[in-house]
């Protein structure tokens, strides 16, 4: 089918794209779930307000605060890692988003928005703690990510709010985003992001989320508790911290809630949650260890 | 209706459309430019791939109002003169296409990688994921593997 009909405006100003918002319309990014969705006539919007023209939404922001993302960001531009483990969070996840020509019109703020359970921002924006700014014609707020994601496709967002803007804290230790999938371009049928605050070689924090493991992203703070205390990196000893991960891996799915699905039981997701959480903590733990090696090249030594 | 200018492989295309018509409806009906091919319109199987100012887009997935003033490129602004573009000798050199279905989208997704990213064409890894975007029934990719990489002056294996 082709979409069915609806108005078209594409406001260059923010204030005048988010007073045309409101029931029934709805804003246009990228446009790679939506336009798809209209196809299937599942939305049908009576109007569609085209962001593309709001300068002022497209933009990648590093700062001393984190990261701060806007509405018109592009999957595409996270593939190359900005600096630290935030960014190669960000490019570990960016790289499994279906392929490249829709990763260049795909937004990530698009993505947090339609909600999907399976998709990887999401459960990004949970491990990293985002903070995520909706406007509307009359006010502004700021909504944790946890807060956010309130079911299939159903967000904290009000139809007159717009997602402006995603804030990702600085992250001070180590990241891992490992994700199954039938094949290359598909959804995730599960997929683990996992960030560590480390100090002095030991976890402080961890906070492990999943993707496709319940009706919405999940924090598993069981997992994340067991993880506590947990050394990582060069100083880490033995094989303490492979049982920890397994173990780790084993809470998460007990956590896990997951939608069964032609190719996939719950059981099944389950044990492959619990698998992808262990090896996003042995990439993490990876991650720090090669930030705790001394740089080997000439430019870097000192 | 929306007056829409759009600006096909450097040729200005005024047309008056309703927003919900999609890019390669346009480009195929209002432009007369049938090289674009609709499979799934779903943006699964990329048969649909135009260059958005210079990137691979699935125009099933773009609508024409969205595009007014930019640049699209298609498959029928590759050959130049008469002669044929080095990635349309390529694939058939190498058996890179049979029944030809979804031969314009896959010549537009590897000219989008040569104009953005044309290290892509170095790397097997890269080269793989790039081509995983777009689906073929016909020739098992690896002839248009063979055709990408001769295109980009690489050995063809």
């Amino acid at each position: 089918m082709k979409p069915p009909r609806f108005d078209y405006t594409a406001p260059t100003a923010l204030p005048e794209a988010l007073r045309a918002l409101g029931e029934g319309a709805c804003p246009l990014a990228g446009g790679q779930s939506l336009v798809l969705e209209m196809h299937y006539r599942r939305q049908r919007p009576s109007a569609l307000v085209d962001l593309n023209g709001i300068a002022e939404l497209d933009h990648i922001t590093a700062g001393d605060d984190g990261l701060r993302v806007g509405a018109l960001a592009r999957h595409r531009a996270f593939e190359q890692p900005v600096a630290g483990p935030l960014g190669r969070l960000l490019s570990r996840a960016a790289v499994h988003i279906a392929h490249p020509p829709v990763r260049n019109r795909g937004t990530m703020l698009g993505s947090l928005a339609w909600a999907n359970p399976a998709s990887e921002w999401p459960a990004v924006a949970l491990a990293l703690q985002a903070e995520l700014t909706l406007a509307s014609a009359s006010a502004t707020r700021t909504v944790p990510a946890e807060e956010f994601f309130r079911g299939p496709h159903t967000t904290a967002r009000r139809p007159d709010e717009l997602l402006v803007e995603a804030r990702f804290p600085a992250l001070e230790g180590a990241a891992g985003f490992v994700e199954h999938r039938r094949t290359h371009a598909s959804f995730a049928q599960v997929a683990a992001a996992v960030a560590l605050t480390v100090r002095g070689g030991a976890v402080r924090q961890a906070r492990i989320a999943l993707a496709g493991a319940a009706d919405r992203p999940i924090r598993v703070r069981a997992a994340e508790q067991h993880l506590v205390g947990l050394e990582v990196g060069r100083v880490a000893g033995g094989g303490s911290d492979e049982d920890a991960f397994r173990r780790a891996g084993e809470l998460a799915a007990a956590a896990a809630d997951p939608i069964p699905e032609p190719h996939g039981s719950a059981e099944h997701k389950r044990q492959v949650a619990a698998v992808l959480v262990r090896r996003a903590l042995q990439q993490a733990h990876q991650d720090q260890a090669d930030q705790d090696q001394p740089h080997q090249d000439g430019a870097c030594g000192t | 209706m929306s007056a829409v200018s759009l600006r096909v492989n450097g040729a200005e295309h005024a047309v008056d459309v309703e927003p919900r018509r999609l890019l390669a409806d346009v480009l195929r009906e209002e432009c007369g430019l049938t090289g674009t091919k609709l499979g799934c319109e779903h943006g699964v199987c990329g048969s649909c791939t135009v260059l958005l100012d210079g990137q691979a887009v699935r125009s099933c997935l773009l609508l024409a109002v969205q595009c007014h003033g930019r640049e699209i490129s298609t498959v029928e602004g590759l050959a130049a003169d008469g002669e044929l573009h080095p990635l349309q000798e390529a694939f058939s050199a190498e058996h890179g296409l049979q029944c030809g279905f979804c031969t314009a989208g896959f010549l537009m997704l590897a000219e989008g990688a040569r104009r953005t990213e044309p290290e892509v064409f170095a790397d097997p890894e890269q080269l793989t994921q790039l081509l995983t975007s777009n689906l073929c029934r016909c020739t098992g990719y690896h002839g248009i593997v063979r055709a990408v990489r001769r295109a980009a002056g690489q050995e063809p294996e």
